[in-house]
């Protein structure tokens, strides 16, 4: 467990280095190192502090909250193949930046797409808690999720349907594909505090979801509020989710797979997984998003299209692994 | 007492299932829970616990969730294992209630007993879900053992057992009960309710029908009124076999 803890990071923060490196810029790797950490005059420190380091910082973050609360979701719902995206806040917060596009509010102040996908994830979540209320155990979330999410896959199908601007239409389908290009550090102080917020309320019921490994009764007489442990999920969950989509788009794959992937390494064990996740989480998306940038550096390939194709085959292939030896 | 029940009444589906049961249990006692399917055994375990909605009191309900923790464990019917987690993880679940959660010397210590009482020293590294059920089980009852409570309400315990697994069972409630500590269990085979416990209730459609020694609770009347049945009594050395007809 230690030894991967280790490994992890360090890959993190070899990747986080790689991110910073990596631009069409082409600039030499000292030169844009000492302009990131010392600045001065001339375009180096500029895109170095305000186009790479963003992006840097938004791949980490995101990948560790998708990873995190991807872990998070399979504990608690004792389901392998639960994701951040299936309690429905991510296509809430998606409906919202896609009217923010199609009414072209989006054009109006760099901030207002991101908070209007703030604001249709914060609907979400009052949506979810109307539908799975207080009580009830994990099977009215999923099903809540699924609604949810149904709800606003039709909201931003209606969108596009009804929308009479085929550009505004075009800009609405490659924002849905998720992408780290041309964030600010607006972005960055926009998504990451309630993203620490919810990764610390989801970090804090660990052992709760450890407890959980024998099921709900068990785990209440062990002292463990069902009720508390699902607020604080669902919280921890929306405030992860919500900004990430709300700067980056839907990003696909990442929450699943990652969990998959660590679980032989450093145990199934929630309390164990759950940081295991937010690293692995962190260094796929960093690993995907210099990906993006070196395969095609021409076209803009979308960061969610690359991890989705990239997260399926992986997924067919642990499935296929894990299929002769009992449980996924 | 280490658990006072008194006018509990449990509601499902608005269907009343237990009605008004009243029930103290001292410490050294294992109480077999008996009754037919439905008679609301487990409902009056769960709602024991705090589990689920009742009316009247439970002390045990009553405790702050904490130190109800430590102060009884539930064992129930599902044996659910979600995750292929060590035998050794498992058992240290039982530690959540403590103080040093799993980690201190204390925990340590408790969690080796359990995994040494239970026969279960070659198995630690062990991934539970790859064990057979009775290895299961017993991993199990380990990791009930962990939480050192006064109390352990165990929920069809020897359900779905081969016969020597279910004596070595109720051997350790047996023991258990006997080093002071109180067990609940509810059990369907009546000679071994019989044979092992300090004291039956008898529960059927809700009410306790009956509450005592095996010899007082097996009598024919009551059973005949609680499952419909007649049963045939050998004495042996060991104690009565008991043999529905």
């Amino acid at each position: 467990m230690r030894k991967w803890s280790v490994t992890l990071s360090v890959l993190v923060g070899a990747l986080f280095l790689a991110s910073l490196l990596t631009g069409p810029a082409g600039l030499p790797a000292m030169d844009s190192l000492r302009a990131l950490a010392f600045g001065g005059d001339g375009p180096i420190p500029i895109v170095m502090r305000e186009i790479r380091l963003p992006r840097a910082i938004l791949g980490l973050a995101i990948g560790a909250g998708l990873g995190l609360t991807g872990a998070a979701l399979q504990g608690y719902l004792r389901n392998p193949l639960a994701e951040p995206g299936l309690i429905g806040i991510s296509g809430m917060a998606a409906l919202g930046a896609v009217i923010a596009i199609q009414t072209g509010l989006s054009l109006a102040a760099m901030s207002a797409l991101p908070l209007a996908a703030m604001a249709g994830a914060t609907a979400g979540v009052a949506l979810l808690v109307a539908l799975a209320g207080p009580r009830g155990g994990s099977v009215t979330l999923i099903l809540a999720g699924v609604a949810i999410s149904a709800l606003a896959g039709a909201g931003t199908a209606l969108v596009l349907n009804l929308s009479p601007n085929p550009y505004a239409a075009n800009e609405i389908v490659f924002w849905l594909m998720g992408s780290l290009a041309d964030k600010s550090m607006l972005h960055v102080w926009l998504a990451l505090p309630p993203m620490a917020l919810g990764a610390g309320l989801i970090l804090s019921v660990r052992r709760a979801l450890d407890a959980l490994t024998l099921g709900e009764a068990a785990a209440q007489t062990l002292g463990i509020s069902g009720t508390g442990l699902r607020w604080r999920l669902i919280a921890g969950t929306a405030l992860v989710v919500g900004p990430a989509t709300a700067v980056a788009g839907a990003i696909g794959f990442v929450g699943l797979v990652i969990p998959h992937i660590l679980r032989p390494l450093v145990g199934a064990r929630p309390s164990a997984l759950l940081p295991a996740s937010a690293l692995g989480g962190a260094a796929l998306l960093l690993a995907a998003d210099v990906a993006v940038r070196l395969i095609v550096p021409d076209r803009d390939l979308k960061l969610g299209v690359l991890t989705a194709i990239v997260g399926a085959p992986l997924f067919l292939h642990l499935i296929w692994k894990t299929r002769s030896g009992g449980r996924v | 007492m280490v658990l006072r029940l008194s006018g509990l009444s449990v509601t499902r589906r608005r269907r009343p299932v237990l009605h008004g049961v009243n029930l103290a249990l001292g410490s050294g006692e294992f109480v077999g829970l008996i009754g037919p399917n439905g008679a609301g055994k487990s409902s009056l375990m769960e709602a024991a616990l705090g589990l689920i909605p009742f009316t009247g009191t439970s002390s045990l309900a009553a405790m702050p969730a904490d130190r109800r923790a430590r102060h009884a464990t539930y064992l129930p019917q599902s044996r659910e294992i979600a995750w292929p987690v060590s035998v050794e993880d498992l058992v240290a679940l039982g530690r959540i209630p403590w103080p040093g959660g799993g980690r201190s010397g204390e925990d340590r210590a408790a969690i080796d007993a359990a995994i040494a009482r239970m026969g279960l020293e070659a198995f630690r590294k062990r991934t539970a879900l790859r064990l057979s059920g009775g290895e299961q089980n017993r991993a199990l009852i380990a990791r009930a053992l962990a939480q050192d409570t006064p109390m352990l309400i165990a929920d069809e315990p020897i359900a779905g057992l081969d016969p020597a697994q279910q004596l070595a069972c109720l051997r350790l409630f047996r023991d258990l009960a006997a080093e002071g500590r109180t067990v609940l269990a509810s059990i369907h085979d009546l000679g071994l309710a019989a044979r092992f416990c300090t004291r039956l209730v008898l529960l059927s459609g809700g009410h306790v029908l009956a509450d005592g020694p095996a010899d007082a609770v097996l009598g024919d009347d009551l059973l005949r009124r609680a499952f419909g049945i007649t049963v045939r009594r050998v004495e042996t050395p060991d104690g009565p076999a008991i043999l529905p007809v």
